[in-house]
C-alpha cells in the first residue's frame, strides 16, 4: 500500500496535498498497490471526498487534542505511527515546506531514510528515484534501501489532476500523542495580508535589478494590482533592501505557479528560474535580448521596462472603458 | 548563552554547475564557494542574539578541509569558535550527515549544552531538508523548520515562520534547535578587523564516525534543457496592445 500524507491548513486541503496524490496515482500503480492517504488533524467528510476524487481508496483520519493545530514534531509521530501499524510499503507526502518537515520527523523517528523532492520514483529493491538538487537546476539519480520508502515529491513537480475517482472510505487511526508532541505546535498566527498572495497569485509580476530602485517598483504594483496579482522579485532585488524578502521568488524564495508571469527586468539566474519556472507562462521585459528569461520565456518584449510596464497598465484600463 | 550555527560549504549560487565525469560529484575546477544562503543568515542570527544577550556562537561544519574557509568566513563577521567535521571526500547521505553531526554535538557538549543550534533549512545544493531535524531527534530537543525570526524570552524561543500572508509563532524551551531561512535577516560583510580576527581562529578538528544511511547516489545529471520558442511581441511600449491581447487570451485580464 502507497498511503500519501495529506497537507491541509486548518481543514482546508491544499494545493500540495493534490500534487501529492496525483504523483501518487501513477507511484501506486508502478506498484501494483492500494493508494490510500493520511489525514492528520482533521476528519471532515469533505476532504475525505476529495481525497476519494484524486484517486484515494481509504483515507485514515486522526484526530487528537495534540492535533488541534499544526505542529511538525506531532504530525511526524502520527506518520511514524501509522508506519508501524498499517505497514505501508511507501509514503509519500508532497515536498511543501511542512510536507517535507513531518516526512523528516517522521523519518527521524523511524530512524529510516527519506527522499526530499523526487520528480520520478521506480519501487523496486532497491527503490530508485530521480530527485531535485539546487532547487532543480540539477538532478540526481538516487537508490534507496528501506524496509519502507519514505518519500517526497517536488512541489510542483506534477499539476494536481483528479482521476481514478473512488468513494473513498475514512478509517479512524487513534494515535499516541502527549503533551511532549505538543512542543512545537503553532502558539499563533499573524495575518499581515488577506487575499491573493505570491504562492496562490494568478498573476505575479515580478521585478529584477533592470527594475532600478525600490521606487521603480510602483509601476509593477499598479499592474499586479489591476490584474489581481502579486509583485515577486529577485534576490538581487531583496539583497539590496528593495523588497521584503516575503516577495522573493526563487531557490531561496517562494516558488510560484501562476497562469503567467510577467517577468521584467530579470535577468532570470538559475536560482530565480527553478523559483518561477513552475508558472504556466511566462512574459519576459528585458533591453537584453539574450537574457536567460527572454529565452526561456514564451512571449517577450525586448524594451525598457518603464516604458513598458505603464504602457500595458493604460492599455488595460483603456479596454476596460471601453467595454463597460 | 551558548550557539551553534551548522553550516555547508556549497559552490557559489547563480554558477552554472557543471558535473565531473563520473556523475558523482560537481566540477568544482571553475566555481567559487560559499557558505549555504539559509546557513549564512543562521550565522548572522546567531551573532545578533550573542550581541544582545551575550555569550558566545560556535560555527559548526561537516566537509573537506577546504570548508574551513566558511568557519573563518563566519568568525570574520563575529562567530567565535570553529569546528569541522572532516568527511573523506565523498557525498554523505542526509542520516549519515546527522548521525556525525549530532556524535560531534554531544562530545562539544561535555561540559555545557548549547542553548540554541541553528541549521539552514536546507543545503542549497543536495537539498535533503532533513538534517537539521535528525540532530534535534538525536538530541531528544525540539526543532521548528523555516524560520525567519527569532526571539529569546528568558527560557523561551519565540521563532516566526512565514506562511501565505503572514507568519506563525512557535515557543520552544530552551535548549531548543531551528532550521532557519533566508529572509532572516540580511547578513553583514566583514570588517578588516573582523578578517584580522578570522585568521587567527583556531579550528578544532573533530573525528566522528557514521554509518552511511539508506539513500545512495547513483549520478548526478543536468536536466534536459526546455527549449520554447519566444514569442517577440515588440521592441517598446507600442507591445502594450500584443501583451494585453496575450493576457485576454489567457483569461488574467
Amino acid at each position: 500500500m502507497l498511503l500519501v500524507v495529506l497537507e491541509h491548513d486548518r481543514g482546508e486541503l491544499v494545493e500540495a496535498a493534490r500534487e501529492a496524490l496525483t504523483f501518487g496515482r501513477t507511484l501506486a500503480a508502478k506498484m501494483g498497490e492500494d493508494l490510500e492517504a493520511a489525514l492528520i488533524g482533521a476528519a471532515d467528510e469533505s476532504l475525505v471526498a476529495a481525497a476519494g476524487a484524486y484517486g484515494a481508496a481509504t483515507v485514515h483520519t486522526c484526530t487528537h487534542d495534540v492535533l488541534s493545530d499544526y505542529g511538525p514534531d506531532a504530525h511526524g509521530a502520527v506518520v511514524a505511527q501509522m508506519v508501524e501499524t498499517l505497514a505501508p510499503d511507501a509514503v509519500l507526502a508532497c515536498g511543501s515546506d511542512r510536507g517535507n518537515e513531518v516526512m523528516a520527523h517522521a523519518a527521524a523517528r523511524l530512524d529510516a531514510p527519506f527522499v526530499a523532492n523526487c520528480i520520478d520514483v521506480t519501487p523496486g529493491a532497491p527503490w530508485s528515484m530521480t530527485r531535485v538538487q539546487w532547487g532543480g537546476s540539477l538532478l540526481e539519480d538516487a537508490t534507496l534501501d528501506a524496509d519502507v520508502a519514505l518519500l517526497s515529491c517536488g512541489l510542483h513537480a506534477v499539476a494536481a489532476e483528479p482521476g481514478d475517482p473512488r468513494d473513498a472510505g475514512a478509517e479512524s487511526f487513534a494515535a499516541g500523542l502527549d503533551e511532549r508532541h505538543a512542543v512545537t505546535v503553532v502558539r499563533d498566527r499573524v495575518v499581515q495580508e488577506a487575499g491573493v498572495t505570491l504562492p496562490t497569485a494568478p498573476v505575479v509580476v515580478g521585478g529584477g535589478r533592470g527594475v532600478g530602485s525600490e521606487d521603480g517598483f510602483a509601476s509593477l504594483e499598479e499592474l499586479a494590482e489591476l490584474l489581481g496579482g502579486r509583485v515577486g522579485c529577485s534576490r538581487a532585488v531583496t539583497n539590496l533592501g528593495w523588497r521584503p524578502h516575503a516577495d522573493q521568488v526563487g531557490q531561496t524564495g517562494t516558488r510560484i505557479a501562476p497562469e503567467i508571469y510577467i517577468a521584467s527586468g530579470i535577468s532570470g539566474a538559475i536560482q530565480h528560474w527553478v523559483g518561477a519556472m513552475a508558472s504556466k507562462h511566462i512574459l519576459a521585459i528585458n533591453t537584453d535580448r539574450e537574457a536567460n528569461m527572454v529565452v526561456k520565456a514564451d512571449w517577450a518584449v525586448i524594451a525598457d521596462l518603464h516604458e513598458v510596464v505603464p504602457a500595458i497598465t493604460e492599455e488595460i484600463k483603456r479596454r476596460r472603458i471601453r467595454t463597460s | 548563552m551558548k550557539i551553534l550555527c551548522c553550516v555547508k560549504r556549497v559552490p557559489a549560487p547563480g554558477a552554472k554547475i557543471n558535473v565531473t565525469a563520473d556523475g558523482m560529484d560537481v566540477d568544482a575546477a571553475h566555481l567559487g564557494f560559499t557558505t549555504s544562503p539559509h546557513e549564512e543568515c543562521g550565522v548572522e542570527g546567531a551573532i545578533q542574539l550573542k550581541e544582545e544577550h551575550g555569550g558566545e556562537v560556535t560555527v559548526l561544519t561537516l566537509g573537506p578541509g577546504e570548508a574551513e574557509e566558511q568557519l573563518r568566513y563566519a568568525a570574520s563577521v563575529g562567530a567565535d569558535h570553529g569546528v569541522l567535521i572532516p568527511t573523506d571526500g565523498t557525498a554523505y547521505d542526509p542520516q549519515r550527515t546527522a548521525a556525525a553531526i549530532a556524535a560531534a554535538v554531544t562530545e562539544l557538549e561535555a561540559e555545557a549544552p548549547f542553548d540554541l543550534i541553528l541549521f539552514g533549512n536546507e543545503s542549497a545544493d543536495a537539498g535533503g531538508f532533513q538534517v537539521g531535524i535528525r540532530v534535534a531527534h538525536a538530541l531528544g530537543r525540539p526543532i521548528v523548520q523555516g524560520i525567519k525570526g527569532i526571539e529569546l524570552d528568558g527560557d523561551t524561543v519565540r521563532a516566526r515562520r512565514e506562511i501565505d500572508g503572514g507568519f506563525e509563532v512557535y515557543e520552544l524551551p530552551r535548549p531548543a534547535v531551528l532550521g532557519v531561512k533566508e529572509g532572516l535577516n540580511l547578513p553583514r560583510y566583514p570588517t578588516m578587523k573582523g578578517r584580522l580576527a578570522s585568521k587567527k581562529l583556531e579550528v578544532r578538528s573533530l573525528d566522528v564516525a557514521a554509518a552511511a544511511g539508506g539513500q545512495q547516489r547513483v549520478r548526478l545529471h543536468r536536466p534536459e534543457e526546455q527549449v520554447s520558442e519566444t514569442v517577440i511581441l515588440g521592441e517598446g511600449p507600442e507591445a502594450a496592445a500584443a501583451v494585453v491581447d496575450v493576457l485576454a487570451e489567457l483569461g488574467v485580464l
